[in-house]
């Protein structure tokens, strides 16, 4: 059996999260881009509404939302602003480690309050030295009686000076390799976390990405997720709701682009016809708008296999490397349909280029999906 | 409180919307379908009155299954129960108003708020003929409801200028478009929405209905807007007025 229809529910998600995202989003993220500005107030009415930690199982009165209906609502979300989609989906990424390797009492403990409060959070695994190689990280936790103790660096840490809570990823034995990466818990407030001024970015510049330091950060040993050498384990299975759902993001992304474009194509004449009606112009068009519906296509069928317990590892990396790179080639056109007005910021599509960027590149760049694909393809 | 909510499902106004072949309806299907905006506004009127008090809304639609997912949205924004009424006969007002008179013969609810027309036909009588029928006081084109006990004050548009009227429970109200901005329901909310209770009754189990008398002969688009034209100067425009538009002698 196969389906592509979205069921009642679906469509009034995406209904809702549409709407909201017209009302709080779409009319500011201009404004933000040029401000850099926080949008913490909107995206505390995300929480308000219902649309941010959708990881969170029921048990602990979160939405436990099956992931193909997260993105179903990551694409509006993204397509309003993916720099305020980025934000709100960093908590989804912090978040999923712990509903993928924590107890119940911890899941009661770290999850219960994003149910209760709006609050933020980051995770912590890039580190200076170690992007694409994350496994090589060098930030240490080390067992002192009850306690942990962390010490290293993380970099590009999307919403490190918002959050109140961090996903951190460290070597209990840096011999190991990754059998000793261990995942922790780690609440904003505990001494020795130092987060440094946030990063000047070209595009999704309304999110918020810092590098954080740990000092001597000591945490119960409660606060060990998974268990000690788990964490790699953990961190690998997150990629399986993450890529998909950042791969979703740049679907809306890219519908943005068509979107305008597709307007523009019509009020824009030249030669006594809308460019349009320019085969050049149409054809490009054509091009953005298949490849927008095959990128939809490739993050759905991803989510739906991790929501089915299916391995989804590589479909994981092709909806991810695809989108992400069809997202920038969308967006490249889109520039050029607008021509010498796109280039200006009088219209969105220059941000959308600026931004998409970004989607190649973090959440492992388009060279480490393909990377994993290969792998997989020569095993 | 027990507020009735009938809500009719129709095509979003942002829609492109055009004649069908036969030229007596618009092409139904294909475009995104909405609440009506005025019933909308009326479910968030009763949800304003009751406003989280003892009481209960009922929304309530005419057709058959395909209003569902409005008749959900609305118990997503807050209603409480909703009524499906099948019928295979044409949505009329003729239609329309005998039943919902049966169903609030029957649910016996102090007030029924409903949208002042519905945005595909709109013919704007159904309020008018309900209130008639069951010889209840109307007020119509509300853009304020205050309620104090029994007595319900209404602010009423008209043309050119405003109305307040008084009534006592039970009445009918239709709503206007000045009245309140729909809220956005949450995303739980639309996930409870799914396990409030929801009926489906038949029109025979509410007496049954016959046709509407009235036939819809022919449906026009409106005559297509000319482009504008820019002309030299006044000289120009006023013998423009005059010899074209015939608006000056
Ligand atoms: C704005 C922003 C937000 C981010 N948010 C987070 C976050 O919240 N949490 C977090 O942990 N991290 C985050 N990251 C980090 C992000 O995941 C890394 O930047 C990314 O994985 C790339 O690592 P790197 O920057 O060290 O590049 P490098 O690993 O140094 O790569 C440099 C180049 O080499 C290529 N390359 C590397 N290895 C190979 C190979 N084997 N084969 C072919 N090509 C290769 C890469 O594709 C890239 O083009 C964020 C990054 C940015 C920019």
């Amino acid at each position: 059996m196969i389906a592509f229809g979205l069921t009642e529910d679906q469509l009034e998600y995406q209904r809702m999260a549409r709407q909201f995202i017209a009302q709080n989003v779409t009319p500011n993220a201009g404004h933000w881009d040029e401000t850099g500005h926080f949008p913490k107030d909107e995206i505390r009415s995300a929480w308000e509404n219902g649309l941010l930690n959708l990881c969170i199982p029921d048990s602990v009165g979160g939405a436990g939302m099956p992931l193909v209906d997260t993105l179903i609502i990551s694409e509006e979300i993204s397509y309003g602003c993916v720099g305020y989609s980025t934000s709100c989906m960093a908590n989804e990424l912090a978040l999923t480690p712990v509903v993928i390797g924590a107890d119940e009492d911890q899941k009661r403990k770290f999850l219960k309050p994003f149910v209760d409060e709006f609050k933020l959070a980051a995770f912590c695994l890039s580190e200076p030295g170690a992007g694409s190689d994350a496994a090589s990280l060098r930030t240490t936790a080390k067992r002192e009686g009850d306690e942990w103790v962390i010490n290293g660096q993380k970099q590009w840490i999307t919403n490190a000076t918002h959050a109140d809570f961090y996903t951190v990823f460290a070597t209990v034995d840096r011999e190991a390799g990754h059998r000793g990466i261990t995942l922790f818990a780690v609440p904003r407030n505990t001494p020795g976390i130092t987060i440094a001024p946030h990063e000047n970015k070209m595009g999704q510049r309304c999110s918020d990405t810092a590098p954080i330091s740990f000092d001597n950060v000591r945490v119960p040993a409660d606060h060990c997720i998974g268990g000690p050498g788990n964490g790699w384990k953990i961190a690998m299975r997150t990629l399986d709701f993450s890529r998909p759902l950042v791969a979703m993001s740049a679907v809306g992304v890219a519908r943005r682009a068509l979107e305008e474009s597709i307007k523009y194509a019509k009020e824009r004449k030249t030669f006594g016809k809308p460019i349009g009606q320019h085969q050049a112009i149409g054809f490009m068009l054509s091009d953005m708008a298949a490849k927008t519906q095959a990128a939809r296509l490739l993050a759905l069928e991803a989510a739906w296999r991790t929501d089915q317990g299916l391995p989804a590892n590589k479909e994981a990396s092709f909806a991810k490397a695809m989108c992400a790179d069809w997202c920038m080639e969308i967006c490249t056109d889109a520039v050029q349909i607008f021509g010498g007005y796109g280039y200006t910021k009088e219209y969105p599509v220059e941000k959308l280029m600026r931004d998409a960027k970004l989607i190649q590149i973090y959440e492992g760049t388009s060279q480490i999906q393909r990377v994993v694909i290969s792998r997989e393809l020569m095993r | 409180m027990k507020i009735i909510v009938p809500i009719a499902r129709t095509e979003d106004y942002n829609a492109r919307i055009v004649v069908n072949k036969d030229g007596d309806d618009i092409e139904r299907g294909g475009v995104a379908m909405v609440i009506n905006p005025f019933d909308e506004i009326a479910v968030e009127e009763a949800l304003r009155i009751l406003d989280g008090g003892d009481g209960e809304i009922i929304v309530v639609s005419i057709g058959g299954d395909e209003a569902a997912p409005e008749l959900r949205r609305a118990l997503a924004m807050g209603a409480h129960r909703a009524v499906q009424i099948n019928t295979e006969a044409k949505l009329m007002p003729e239609v329309i108003t005998p039943l919902l008179g049966a169903l609030v013969e029957r649910e016996q609810p102090d007030l029924v708020v409903m949208g002042k027309q519905s945005i595909d036909g709109d013919s704007g009588q159904v309020a008018q003929r309900l209130a008639q029928r069951l010889n209840w006081p109307q007020a119509t084109f509300a853009y304020e409801v205050k309620i104090e006990g029994k007595t319900v004050t209404v602010g009423c548009e008209m043309d050119g200028g405003t109305e307040t009227v008084a009534f006592d429970l039970p009445g009918v109200i239709s709503t206007d478009l000045r009245l309140n901005e729909p809220r956005l329901p949450k995303l739980p909310d639309i996930m409870k929405a799914k396990k409030k209770p929801y009926d489906v009754i038949s029109d025979d189990e509410l007496g049954g209905v016959a046709e509407s008398p009235i036939k819809v002969l022919s449906m026009a688009p409106p005559p297509e807007r000319q482009a504008g034209q820019i002309v030299a100067d006044v000289d120009a425009l006023i013998a423009k007025l005059r010899d074209e538009a015939k608006v000056l002698a």
